[in-house]
C-alpha cells in the first residue's frame, strides 16, 4: 500500500505465482507417490528392519562407526592446524613437506590410500628397527588402516580450511601483537587462532558430517563398522535391501546430530559478532524451505 | 665483542636510513633524532614516508640501509664489526616491548575485552601475577578516561574509546618510547579530541614519543620538535614555531598552506 499524489491509497495486488503452485505440487505428488511405493513394497520386510535396528551387532557397528569420525576428526583438526602453520611459514624445508602432504593426501582417493594402509605389510613386512620391530599385520589391523586412513586425510582438507581461516584475519592484528612484543608463536595461538576461528568452523562443520559418510568406506577392508556389520547381517539372513535401510536410519540419524551440533557451537562461538545465528533450529531449517519472496 | 650500556643521550637515533618497495624509493637517506622525554612530531603529505619512517624504529618495516638506536640499543640487528646480523624473532620481539605502538586502525583484539587487551602482553609475555597486572590495567583505563569500560567487547566501544584503549594496552608494557601512526585519522571528528587530550596528559608526564600525524595544532602545542617529511627525505626539522611560522622551504609553506586553509 502506498500513498498516491492525490492522498488517496493504490491497491497494490501481490503477483499470484502460479508457475510455483503448480511445479510444487507436481513435486509433492511424486514424492507421496514414491514414499508410498516404497511403504507399501511387499518386497521390503519392515519387521526385519525394525528388529535389526538395535541389534548387537549393528549397534557395535555403529560404535565403531561413531569413534572413528570422532578419532579422525580430532586428529584430523590437530594435524590440519600443524599443516597449515608449516604451510605459511618461511622455513622452505616446512613449507615443502606441508605441501607435498597436502598435495598427496588431497590428491589420492580415500578408499585408495585405505587400501594402502591395509596392505602396508606388502610393502614393509615388519615396522620398526632391528630388534624392536613388529610385524606388520599385527599392527595394522583394518581398524588401525581405517583410522590411519580417515584421520590424515582429513588433515590434508583441514589445512587449507585452517590456512584460509588465517588468512582471513586482518594483518594489523598481528602487527598489534608484535608491536607489543609478542613473538610469533604467541601471536599464532592467542590472537589468529581464535579470530580465525570463526571462518573455521562453519566449513568444519561440513567437513565432519562428510567424514562421517565418508567412514563407511572401510566396509571394503571390513573394518567392523556400521555397513560392515549391516552387509555381513545382510549376507548371513538373506536380507541386503533390509540391512541397507537399517544402516540408512542411522546415518540420518547421525548426521542430523552432528547438524544440530554445528549449529549450536556456531551459535557459541560466533556469540556477539554479527554472524551469529540468531533463529533457533526449527526456525532456521523452516527458513530454508520459505521462499524468499515470503521472507520478512 | 659487545658495547657495554651507556646512558643514551637520545632515546632515538635514526640515522640514514633507506627503505624501498620494489623500485619506489619510499625513504631516501632519512635521519631522526629524540631525546629521553621529547616529543617529535612527523607532518607531511600522504605518501613522503612517515609511516614507513615509524614502523622502521620497531622493526615492523626492515630497512635497506642505516641503523636504528633506541636507548642505545641497535635495532632488529647484532652488530660484529662493520657487519650486522639480523636477529631471529625472539630477539626482536624482546626489543619491541620497550617500545610501544598505537596505530591508525586501532588493532584491538576483536575478541577479547578492553581489560583483557590490556593485560594480555603483560601476562603472557612478562608472565606477571594476575592481580598486579589486572591492577595496572584498572589504573591505565582510568589515566585514559575509561575506568568504567574494562568489561567492555572493542565492537561495543567508540572508535575514540577504543583508539584510548590502545594506548593504554602500549603503555603496560611500560615502554621507553611510544610511537604513534596518525593516531587521530581513522576517527570522526569529535571523537578526535578525547585522543588528543590523553596524549597531551601522556606528553606533559615525560613520556619520549614520536608522533606521525595530520594536527597541525596539536603539534604546535605539543610537540618540542617538529619534522616535515615529503617523498621520502626530510624537508625541514626545528621547533614547532619555526617550522610553522617561518619554514624555510618551498614545500613546506606549499604543504602547511594546503593543510591550513
Amino acid at each position: 500500500m502506498t500513498l498516491a499524489d492525490n492522498g488517496s491509497r493504490t491497491r497494490i495486488v501481490q503477483s499470484r505465482h502460479w508457475g510455483q503452485w503448480v511445479s510444487g505440487s507436481i513435486i509433492v505428488a511424486l514424492v507421496v507417490a514414491f514414499v508410498s511405493a516404497i511403504a507399501t513394497n511387499e518386497s521390503i520386510r519392515w519387521e526385519v528392519i525394525a528388529q535389526n535396528l538395535t541389534y548387537p551387532t549393528i549397534l557395535s557397528g555403529l560404535w565403531t562407526t561413531i569413534w572413528l569420525t570422532i578419532v579422525s576428526m580430532v586428529v584430523g583438526v590437530i594435524g590440519g592446524i600443524l599443516v597449515a602453520v608449516m604451510r605459511m611459514s618461511n622455513n622452505v624445508v616446512l613449507y615443502a613437506v606441508a605441501g607435498a602432504y597436502t598435495w598427496f593426501f588431497r590428491g589420492t582417493p580415500l578408499l585408495v590410500q585405505l587400501l594402502l594402509w591395509y596392505n602396508l605389510a606388502l610393502f614393509f613386512p615388519r615396522l620398526g628397527f632391528g630388534a624392536a620391530s613388529i610385524d606388520t599385520n599385527v599392527l595394522i589391523t583394518p581398524a588401525v588402516a581405517a583410522l590411519l586412513a580417515l584421520a590424515l586425510n582429513e588433515a590434508a582438507y583441514m589445512a587449507e580450511i585452517v590456512r584460509g581461516g588465517i588468512l582471513a584475519v586482518q594483518n594489523g592484528q598481528r602487527e598489534a601483537g608484535a608491536a607489543l612484543g609478542m613473538p610469533n608463536t604467541a601471536i599464532m595461538v592467542r590472537i589468529v587462532l581464535p579470530q580465525a576461528m570463526k571462518v573455521i568452523v562453519p566449513p568444519s562443520g561440513n567437513e565432519l558430517i562428510t567424514l562421517l559418510k565418508m567412514t563407511s568406506l572401510v566396509a571394503v577392508i571390513g573394518a567392523g563398522d556400521l555397513l560392515t556389520n549391516a552387509q555381513y547381517i545382510g549376507t548371513r539372513d538373506f536380507t541386503p535391501m533390509e540391512m541397507l535401510l537399517v544402516a540408512t536410519v542411522w546415518y540420518l540419524l547421525l548426521t542430523t546430530v552432528a547438524t544440530c551440533g554445528q549449529y549450536l557451537l556456531e551459535q557459541r562461538l560466533l556469540r556477539g559478532t554479527h554472524l551469529q545465528p540468531k533463529r533457533s533450529l526449527t526456525r532456521q531449517v523452516m527458513r530454508n524451505f520459505t521462499p524468499d519472496r515470503v521472507r520478512s | 665483542m659487545t658495547e657495554s650500556p651507556q646512558p643514551a643521550r637520545l632515546m632515538v637515533d635514526a640515522r640514514n636510513i633507506y627503505k624501498s618497495y620494489g623500485s619506489v624509493e619510499v625513504l631516501k637517506d632519512v635521519s631522526l633524532q629524540v631525546k629521553p622525554g621529547e616529543v617529535t612530531c612527523v607532518l607531511g603529505p600522504s605518501g613522503g614516508g612517515k609511516s614507513t619512517l615509524l614502523r622502521c624504529l620497531n622493526h615492523l618495516e626492515k630497512p635497506d640501509d642505516g641503523t636504528i638506536t633506541i636507548d642505545g640499543e641497535l635495532i632488529g640487528y647484532r652488530r660484529n664489526n662493520d657487519v650486522l646480523h639480523e636477529l631471529g624473532n625472539r630477539a626482536i620481539s624482546r626489543q619491541r616491548e620497550d617500545i610501544g605502538m598505537v596505530f591508525q586502525s586501532f588493532n584491538l583484539f576483536p575478541h577479547m575485552t578492553a581489560l583483557q587487551n590490556i593485560t594480555e602482553a603483560p601476562g603472557r609475555i612478562r608472565r606477571e601475577p594476575k592481580v598486579q597486572r589486572e591492577a595496572h590495567a584498572q589504573s591505565l583505563l582510568a589515566q585514559v578516561g575509561l575506568g568504567d569500560k574494562g568489561g567492555r567487547y572493542p565492537s561495543q566501544l567508540s572508535g575514540g574509546q577504543q583508539q584510548r584503549v590502545a594506548i593504554a594496552r602500549a603503555l603496560a608494557m611500560r615502554p621507553k618510547v611510544m610511537l604513534f601512526d596518525e593516531p587521530t585519522s581513522a576517527l570522526d571528528p569529535e571523537l578526535v579530541g578525547e585522543v588528543l587530550d590523553v596524549m597531551r596528559r601522556l606528553a606533559a608526564s615525560g613520556v619520549t614519543m614520536v608522533v606521525v600525524t595530520h594536527e597541525i595544532g596539536f603539534a604546535r602545542e605539543v610537540a618540542d620538535n617538529v619534522v616535515f617529511m615529503d617523498h621520502g627525505v626530510v624537508v625541514e626539522t626545528g621547533a614547532p614555531e619555526r617550522v610553522f611560522d617561518a619554514p624555510e622551504h618551498q614545500r613546506t609553506t606549499e604543504f602547511l598552506s594546503r593543510v591550513l586553509k
